[in-house]
Parts: structure tokens; sequence; C-alpha cells
């Protein structure tokens, strides 16, 4: 979708409230190609996000759910610049972060953190876990009152771990542990927004719940936003306010969470939030079924993306592209020609073929 | 899969351009001068000149490195008059120390490296390659700890060490093969083995070392992938699953090696054949080098560095020929 | 060829598992990876088997299939498949069932297909394997076949494709026309959809459960996903720490729960329903370790409700033993009365039990 100058008509930015604070976090047209070989040698581009225009306001958690390749975990990346994006841009707290060179970067990082899906990876095993933690404070040459180990130890508690622990390594964690040593660390500088990239599918059911908890008292009591990337929908709706839907690298519905799980009104969201399994269904329910898989981010349909797969596509879907807007009187912004109607159980005996 | 060798043997052209520069290079910032070498104590600096002209040193350095490139390709003529030798491409020059065409040093030394790491090759592949898979497949067994006990003496050991043990036990001390010696292959198959088995031996063994703790680690690993599994779940015997799923993907990463280490023994195996008095490539380098004798330093050094990268080309098309993964990208 | 005993019309369960125990003996100690579990399937019908990463669950099927390697796993009890007991047999006659009478499907189809073997070469070498006198030609035949059925499109010339030409959906589809092209009557799936997107694990799901309606096979499914276990299985087992701690018919074991470890589980799932502010009620704790198991109920360091009978939970392993309904078997030291009360004051109103 296009964007003039960067600035989008209120209804898009789609906040109802009149006092609605401004955004912490501004995107606008955000995108990344990128470049590959071809298997005939020539150049290809690989379009794994193409155009995102979303805000996160503090204190808010915004889920960025999708399927495989729908450029979500590329999108985090972007957020925190650990990847460059190609065009678009990125405002955080009123300043553009798109291009900032590292030295500009540093204080801002003390802002914005991340939180990465594998807690085996993401922690160096010769550390111990109260250097892990100390670390983003000593590279920002942060001294704070009562000293390093003190403010560790206070972390550590604060993330449910035994701030005695903090001369152990990370092998001598359970991954639950290992992911709130993550936490902690991502909370050392007090960021006022955390990216988490699939922080809990890692790990199991039962450890699962307990750091979505973590994360949730977390989240109030520290007033922290969150960029919450996951595939899980229903993990998404117990941690999110809001909710973007993403397809092969474009948002195709973004609204608060009541809107999204109850009247989706873009086709994939209803495909995809009834194709999960659900405990409290026994048997197989009605479920819409997608035919096939998502088509190549090299060479995405024209139009609309998801129109391959979609059951109400009709010729005009392959040549106009659907824009990002509010449609048929929902409260949430659709990119969709067809929107669907109504609560969610109304679509479900619809199959496709 | 033919644009892919193209673009290979392209860079592979620069790479030999870059290693002939930086070759010429390298010998003139030695402050000693060959002519001087070559004519001797009781030279007078005329004489040294005309030595000079003769080895066409004496040219700007730019213009004898193109000098060398046509020689090459199209081939040369050295000196004028009486002194006038013409040098048919692909020419290498002339050696400084005996007007030997290098050309013809290295078509006679080539054979004797040649046979020496060919032989060598098949003896450690085969040696080590075996003794990994048997003992990865063996794994925790008196057999695997032997092996494992072997390969750790054989990789710490030294050329220069094991060559000259093997020399005194089957040569001095029990008479059981003569001293090595170079006969061609096409002249009598029979000598040729003969007189090279001491250094395929002493190669062999002590590469096959590293190719055995290679092979059972790839193989281990191998073991415990999912396709290993899958293939067992199919109901396939336990031969069938070595040999047609783990030995297939375990053998990967051993070509590599394998080729890119043959590849660099071509350029010499200086030591091997030092012990053994061969005459061969190493040792004709390392004695050009001793005698600022330019040209047989570049070719022999160029020899070596097509050797490395012709390696390395074939090294990447057999692993696309392996791995089908490969072959797309 | 080893003269089978006729089975196909054999009566009762096709798989049996009596007081299955596998145990690997390691430097750090005994791990008892399953102690002590049994259950059977019939033709035609899903076993959904639950629990958590450590839970045995797939140290179970691997045993069904003989997978294990016969010098660091002790197995003991009694695996019945089809009417022949299974353990203590040679390795070459359990290998002659393996692929024919009992297959597996796998997590991760990217890892567990060769890659360097076309798809179609693999499936057709698990046909050929159990049907020396066919030919080339005619598993070729055989393998397009199942490709098709499985739904792959255009299967003769996916045929000589490689797995990583294929997508993740595709290639476990593949996974499993390499498991049905013997038509085996026992099928094992081990997460068979973890490893792919929710639309594509949909579509997997739906083909098992097309696949099952027609080859009648008895069909053991492998997750950590209460909601898949939910659409697809009929009757549910639920393992922790090596044992099995609830069985019955997935009405039983997810409408009415009766074990405290399968309560955790239910109300740590988050769902699309009910209240989405409300915390998830999880399991205190960690999954134990299995060479140092807890002792008595290996459930009961992250037990609620352990301390409600003494020191009971602490040193006697409870049995797994019928409660209110037939068929529905608990493992559990709280008394039934006490069990009862807890479901109906403080289970039944939170999380997804409802």
């Amino acid at each position: 979708m296009s964007t003039v100058n960067g600035r989008l008509p209120a209804a898009i930015v789609g906040e109802p409230e009149p006092r609605a604070p401004e955004a912490l976090l501004r995107v606008r047209g955000l995108t990344k190609h990128f470049p590959v070989r071809g298997a005939l040698g020539g150049r290809a581009l690989v379009r794994a996000v193409d155009g995102l225009d979303f805000d996160v306001r503090p204190g808010e958690t915004l889920g960025l759910v999708g399927e495989s390749g729908c450029g979500k975990t590329t999108t985090g990346r972007m957020l925190v610049r650990l990847l460059d994006s190609t065009s678009g841009s990125i405002e955080f707290a009123g300043r553009d972060i798109t291009h900032a060179r590292r030295g500009e970067l540093r204080p801002l990082r003390q802002d914005l953190q991340i939180i990465f899906q594998d807690p085996y990876a993401s922690l160096n095993p010769r550390h111990t876990v109260g250097r892990i933690v100390a670390m983003p404070l000593q590279v920002n040459g942060i001294n704070p009152p009562g000293g390093t180990k003190k403010r560790v130890q206070e972390l550590l508690e604060l993330v449910g771990l035994n701030p005695e622990h903090y001369n152990r390594y990370p092998h001598e964690f359970s991954g639950g542990q290992r992911q709130r040593i993550g936490i902690a660390r991502a909370l050392a500088l007090r960021p006022k927004l955390i990216v988490a990239d699939e922080p809990v599918s890692a790990l199991d059911v039962s450890i699962q719940a307990q750091v979505i908890n973590l994360l949730r008292d977390l989240q109030r009591d520290l007033d922290l936003a969150f960029v919450f990337i996951a595939h899980d929908l229903a993990v998404v709706r117990h941690f999110c306010h809001r909710v973007a839907v993403m397809y092969l690298g474009k948002i195709v519905e973004i609204g608060d969470r009541n809107d999204i799980y109850q009247h989706p009104q873009h086709p994939y969201t209803r495909a995809l939030l009834s194709a999960i399994p659900d405990v409290t269904t026994l048997g197989p329910a009605g479920r819409i079924r997608l035919a096939g898989d998502v088509p190549t981010p090299l060479n995405p349909p024209s139009g609309c993306r998801f129109r391959t797969r979609c059951w109400k596509a009709q010729d005009h879907c392959a040549t106009e592209e659907p824009a990002l807007i509010t449609r048929d009187g929902g409260t949430q912004l659709t990119a969709c020609h067809y929107p669907e109607r109504g609560a969610l159980s109304e679509t479900k005996a619809a199959a496709v073929g | 899969m033919f644009r892919f060798v193209l673009r290979r043997l392209v860079v592979a052209a620069v790479t030999l351009a870059v290693i002939s520069l930086v070759t010429f290079g390298l010998f003139f910032a030695v402050p000693s001068s060959p002519a001087k070498v070559m004519c001797g104590k009781n030279c007078t600096t005329e004489d040294i000149a005309q030595v000079e002209q003769r080895l066409g040193i004496d040219q700007p350095l730019p213009r004898q490195y193109a000098d060398f490139v046509k020689g090459v390709f199209v081939g040369r003529t050295y000196g004028s008059g009486d002194f006038r030798q013409d040098c048919p491409a692909p020419c290498l020059g002339y050696s400084f120390r005996n007007n030997q065409p290098v050309t013809e040093i290295i078509t006679q030394r080539l054979p004797v490296t040649l046979s020496i790491v060919f032989g060598g090759a098949v003896l450690w592949l085969a040696l080590g390659i075996s003794l990994g898979m048997v003992s990865a497949l063996r794994r925790g067994t008196v057999f695997d700890r032997a092996a494992i006990g072997i390969t750790l003496a054989g990789a710490s050991m030294q050329v220069y060490f094991f060559g000259l043990v093997l020399l005194y036990l089957l040569v001095y001390a029990t008479g059981l093969l003569p001293f090595p010696s170079y006969t061609p292959l096409t002249e009598n198959p029979a000598r040729w083995a003969v007189g090279l088995l001491l250094p395929w031996m002493t190669l062999g063994f002590l590469n096959s070392a590293l190719y055995a703790r290679l092979s059972r680690a790839q193989m281990l690993e191998t073991l415990s992938e999912d396709f290993v599994r899958t293939a067992r779940a199919k109901g396939l015997s336990t031969r069938q699953v070595h040999t047609r799923h783990a030995l297939r993907a375990a053998i990967t990463p051993i070509v590599t090696i394998a080729g890119l280490d043959i590849g660099t023994s071509l350029g010499g195996t200086f030591i091997t054949e030092t012990i053994f008095g061969l005459q061969g490539l190493g040792k004709a380098t390392v004695e050009a080098v001793q005698f600022l004798n330019l040209p047989v330093v570049m070719a022999t050094v160029l020899l070596a560095a097509v050797f490395i990268v012709v390696a390395n080309i074939v090294v990447d098309v057999l692993y696309a020929v392996i791995d089908p993964r490969v072959r797309l990208n | 060829m080893v003269k089978l005993p006729a089975s196909r019309s054999g009566e009762g369960p096709y798989l049996r598992v009596k007081d299955l125990r596998v145990r690997f003996d390691t430097e750090d100690g005994v791990v008892r990876a399953v102690d002590g579990v049994s259950f059977s399937v019939e033709r035609g019908r899903t076993l959904g088997i639950v629990g958590e990463s450590g839970s045995g669950k797939s140290v179970t099927s691997l045993a069904i299939l003989g997978l294990h390697n016969a010098k660091r796993a002790t197995i003991s009890g009694e695996i019945s498949v089809g009417g022949r007991q299974l353990v203590g047999l040679p390795e070459e006659e359990v290998r002659r069932l393996r692929g024919r009478d009992m297959a597996m499907i796998f997590q991760d189809p990217l890892s567990a297909l060769h890659p360097y073997y076309t798809v179609g070469r693999q499936i057709a070498e698990a046909y050929r394997v159990h049907h020396p006198r066919a030919g080339r030609r005619e598993a070729r035949g055989r393998a397009v076949e199942m490709l098709g059925r499985v739904g792959i499109p255009q299967p003769g010339k996916r045929f000589d494709q490689y797995p990583h030409e294929f997508s993740g959906g595709m290639r476990q589809r593949a996974m499993i026309a390499m498991a049905l092209v013997n038509d085996p009557d026992l099928l094992i799936a081990d997460e068979p959809t973890t490893a792919l997107d929710v639309t594509v694990q949909a579509q997997i799901l739906d083909l098992l459960e097309d696949l099952q309606q027609e080859f009648q096979s008895a069909i053991i499914l492998i997750t950590h996903d209460l909601g898949v276990v939910s659409q697809v299985a009929d009757d549910v087992l639920v393992m922790y720490g090596g044992r099995a701690v609830e069985h019955g018919s997935v009405e039983q074991v997810l409408r009415r729960p009766q074990h405290p470890y399968t309560w955790g589980l239910l109300s740590s799932v988050p769902s699309l329903h009910g209240d989405a502010d409300a915390d998830l009620v999880p399991i205190k704790g960690n999954p134990p370790s299995l060479i140092n198991l807890p002792s008595g109920c290996a459930f009961h360091p992250r037990c609620r409700y352990a301390d409600r009978n003494g020191d009971r939970s602490r040193t006697d392993v409870p049995e797994l033993r019928q409660v209110v309904e037939r068929g529905h078997l608990v493992a559990c030291h709280l008394p039934e009365a006490a069990r009862q009360r807890i479901y109906r004051d403080e289970i039944a109103q939170v999380g997804v039990a409802r």
C-alpha cells in the first residue's frame, strides 16, 4: 500500500479515542527485499516484507501473527535494527531511527530491546547468568545505584529466578528458566518497547503458560510496549491488545483483539483462526480449509496476494491490490475487496476445495 | 552447471594471474641478484650485466612480467645474434642454473610427484575411510578403541620421522624393499610400484590417520540423523541403511577435504621426496628458491596454484553431483 | 520368508502394549524413559499420546517399532502387533514387520527424508524392501499412486524431485505416502504437524483422517498439542515422567479430566475462547529429570493437591485405576470424593476444561 509522505489519515491509524497518546513506535511503508540468485543465474528479489504501516503506543502490545514466510520475523529484526530496511521508515519515540548509525542507536537501544525464540542459542554458554544480564548495563556504561550486582539480582527476582543463582551458567537452567534469563537481560535497561520474537514457541505447554503470565505481569507493572511476534494465535490472544495479521509480507488485517478474534473480516484471518485446533471443541469442527501452501515471496501473486488461496476471489482481485482501510463499518483495517461480515462462528461451515 | 564451471574458471584465471604477479614481485624484492649467484665469485660488473641481459632481467619489472606472460601464451625469443634462443609456447623460460628449459624440468619432475601423491592418496583414502567407517559402526568396541589409538599416533607423527623409521625397518634392517626410486609407469609398472611403495606407505599411513578420525566422526553424526532412523523404520536391513543411506551422506565432507588435500600435495611433497631421494616437484621448488632460479620458481609456484585451483573446482563439481541441494543454488 | 501367523483377521486390538519399560544405562545413571505403560489400539481407531518433553511418549513409539539401539536400551514388557509378540523377537523378524505392518511418520519431514535421493526413489525403496519381486517400474507406479493419493499434484513429476524442492506440507504428505505405501495396519505419527503452519496442519490432520477411513489402520498420534488431540483422537493417554497418568476416551480425558496434571495442562493452554484477560493457570516448576525422578507420584512436586493425603504421594507410586466411568483410568492418590470435589469446585470453572 502506498502512503503519501508517510502520513496516514486518522482513520487508517485506527485510533477511535481522541485522547490517544502519541505513538511510541511508528512504522510507515516498511519494506525488506532480499536479493537472491535465481535458478538460471539471474537476480531475483525475495519480497520478505512489502510495505507495512502500523503504530504501537506506549504500554500497548501489538501481536504480529502469520505463517512461516509471512515476514514477521524479518519485521521484528528491522524494528530493532538488526536488519536494515530496503525502504520505509521506523520512528521510535519521535525520532527517525530508520538509518541511525551505531553511535546514534546506543541511547535508543536502552529503550528498545528484543527477546529471541530460542533460549538455548541466544545465551552465551560461557558467561554466567549474572554477566549475561549485566552485559547491557556495562555496554552502555550504566552504573545503577547500589551497583550492578544488586541490579542484576533485582532483575533475576523480577523474572522469577532465584537471585542467588547469578553466578550459574545457562546450561544449569531449564528451557523456561533460560527464557526468563533472556527476559531479564532485555529488562536490564528499563526499555519502553520490547520486540519478542516467538518467545514461548520453544517451550513446553506448562512452561509456556508461566512465561506468558510473566510477560503479562511485566507488561502491566512496567507499562511496557510489546511487538509480540508469534504464529500461535491463541497465545497472541492472551497477550496482545492489538493484532496485525500478516500474509506474504503484507498486513492483511490489523485491529483490536476483540475485532480480530470475534469479527475478523479478512478471509485469511478467518481461515487461520478456524484452522487452529482448539481443545474446547472435540472432533473435526467445521474448519475452513485453505488449499495449497503459501506462495513464494519471490514471485507473489498480483493484486491481492491471498487471492490464490481465497474462496471469495474474483477477477478484480488479481488486478487491484486492496488497500488496508476500514471496511463495512468494522473498526479494524482490512485489506480485502470482499470482506467477510458477522461473527466468526457464522463462516465455520464454509469449506474450501 | 556449465555456467557455474565457467564462472569458476574465470575466477581461477584471475587467481593465477594474481599469484604470478605476487611471485614475480617477491622475487625482485630479494636483495641479491640471480646474475651474481650464477656468475660466481670473480665476476666483473660487465660480466654481470651481460648475464643479466641474457637472462632478460635487465629490463624493468613490468616489461619482464609482460615478456613472461607472452612467453607462456605465444612463446618468446631470448637474447640476440649468437645467443638467440627461440622458446615456443608454452614458454616458461630457462633455468638460470643449467639453462635447461623449464618446461622440460616440469615434465621430468611432475610424473614423480603425481605418482607419489596418487598412490599415496589411494592408500590413505581406502585405509582411512574404511577404518573410520568400521569404527563408527562398532563404536565402543575393542576395534574402535584400537583404531582410535592407532590413528591418534598416526596423526601426531611427522613424515620425516615415520618415513625414516620405515626406511630403516624395511630397507636397511630387513632388505624387504629396495631403496625407493622412480621408474616411469609406462616403462615398467612393477618397478614403478615397488620403487614407490615406501613413500606411499608413509603418506598413506599418516594421512589415513586423519581420514579415519574424520570418517568416524562424520559417520557417527550421520547415524544419528533423522533420515537414518526413517530408513530403519522402512524396514531396510542394517547393511542397506549403512551403505545406501548413511555412507553417502557421511562421505560428502570427506570428498571435499580429500580433493583439497590431493590438490595441495600435487604442488610438491618436499619432505617425502627428500627423505626418499626422489626428484619430484617439491624438491625442484625448494632447490630453485635456494638458487634464486626465478623461471623454475615461477613455474612450480604457478603449477602448485593450478593444482589447488583445479582441485577446488573439481571438489565443487563433485559436491554438486553428490548433493542435489547444491545443484540448484 | 518367516512364516507369520494369520493376523489380519485377528480379534481384539491390533496393538497391545502391556507394562512396557524402556531403560537406558547412561554415564549419569539409569534413565527410565518409559516405566510400565499399557495401552491398546484397535484398527480404525486413533490413540493420542500426550505429554511434555521427557514424558516418554516418543520413546514408547520407537520401542514399538523396535528402533532403539539394542545395546543401549533395555526393553521389557509386552508389545503385541497383530497378535505377534515383538519384545524379544530377533531383529531380523521385527525388521520384516517394520514399514509393512507398522509404519511411522516423523516430526520434521525435511530431516527425516534423505536429502540426496529423490522423494519418489525413497518411497519406491520402502515398497521394494517388502516386495522383493517387484520391479523398478512397478515400485515407481506404486509410489506415484501413493503420492497422488496423499494429495500431491502432478505426482509423476514430483516423483523425481528432491525433498528440498517440496514445501513443508508437501514433504509431510510425501512422508505419509512413504509410510502408507505398504498399507500398514498400524501407523505411528510422532508430532506429525508440529513443524508445520496451522493451515497446513489442518490439511495434514484431515488427510490422516481420510486415509484412516480408507485403510482402517490403527493410529497412534504423539503430540504435545492438546488441540490436535481433541480434533483427531478417539482415546487419549497422558504421560508424565515415563508413566501413564490418565487414560480414557477423548471425551473423558479432555472433558472430564481427573488427574491434577491433566487439569494443569488444560488450564495452561491458551484458548481462542473464554476470557482473554484472565491469567493462564500454569503448572508450577519444571518437568522432572528422568534420571532423578521424584519418588512416589512423579508429579507430586508440582501438584497443588499432593499434601492432601499425608505422605502417600511422596512415597507410593500411584497405580492407574478406573475412576467413575468405565475405561477412564487415573493414577492419583487423591481419594475419589476429594477429587470430585476439587474438580467441581476449582477446575470445572476455570481454564478450558469448562
